[in-house]
């Protein structure tokens, strides 16, 4: 384990603890801007340049923005005055917590049947964006059909939910 | 440590913080965050496997990773625009307080 990656997770985790435990909303979304790109640096450094760029471009550029402009037309911004956490926080905690030793625990023994666990590192990739490309418009040209069908049917969706009514309408 | 372990441990990490987010927080916002680290810790898993996996030639796990952030893409927008019409109809984004579907 190299130390640039122990940098981008110690980056990463950080951005997305502070995501989850700030008190003011804005904040927030801004440690999670950092959070994606610790991950974003994360899929570069796993050679998987097409991956990390989209997500810069998906999650920074276009996911926080919404997420800012949500909170700020919410007026989401404002600390509440009875705590910024529900009814019983230690319970989610307590969830939390156990999801996490077991997803640890399944990982730390399994690490003979993992791939490259004879100790030979695997050899990088030699995937262009090309290969990429081309499987995208040929073996996988149907699911990439059915997600555009999906962005058009939630981006109009997201329009009509979130549309103005006339007033006397309702 | 097998680099891939270490990947995994960093994904594992991530989706506990998002579901700690999701299950605490009262803000729809903050939980619809807490959905969004848990989908990228799940393509970082995919990324990792991709890249430490036998064939990484045969694009697999990247393939399940750029449809996921696409679909992630969708249940944001969706999502988001839920929260600013429930705010505009009850002038508040407080999760306890929404009891009723009702408009």
């Amino acid at each position: 384990m190299s130390f640039v990656f122990y940098l981008i997770a110690a980056l990463s985790v950080a951005g997305a603890l502070a995501a989850v435990l700030l008190k003011n909303t804005v904040h927030c979304a801004l440690a999670l801007t950092v959070a994606f790109a610790g991950l974003a640096l994360m899929f570069l450094e796993l050679d998987a340049q097409f991956a990390g760029f989209a997500q810069i471009l998906i999650y920074i550029g276009a996911v926080a923005i919404l997420v800012v402009f949500a909170i700020l037309l919410t007026r989401g911004s404002e600390t509440p005055k009875d705590g910024v956490y529900s009814g019983k926080p230690l319970v989610g905690l307590a969830v939390a917590a156990g999801v996490f030793a077991v997803l640890g625990w399944a990982v730390l023994h399994s690490t003979a049947a993992l791939p490259g666990a004879g100790g030979t590192p695997a050899a990088k990739p030699q995937v262009t964006v090309m290969d990429i490309g081309n499987a995208l418009m040929g073996r996988y040209v149907l699911p990439l059909e059915i997600v555009a069908l999906l962005l058009t049917a939630a981006l109009i969706g997201a329009v009509i939910v979130a549309m103005h009514e006339k007033e006397g309408a309702r | 440590m097998n680099p891939l372990t270490g990947y995994l441990l960093v994904a594992a990490l991530l989706f506990a913080i998002g579901l700690a987010g999701a299950l605490t927080r009262r803000n729809a916002i903050l939980v619809l965050i807490g959905i969004e680290l848990m989908l990228n810790a799940a393509n970082l898993n995919l990324i990792a496997f991709w890249r430490y996996g036998p064939h990484p030639e045969a694009l697999t796990g990247m393939m399940f990773a750029i449809f996921s952030i696409a679909v992630a893409a969708a249940e944001a927008a969706v999502g988001l625009g839920l929260v600013i019409q429930i705010h505009r109809h009850t002038h508040t984004t407080d999760l306890d307080t929404m009891n009723r579907m009702k408009g």
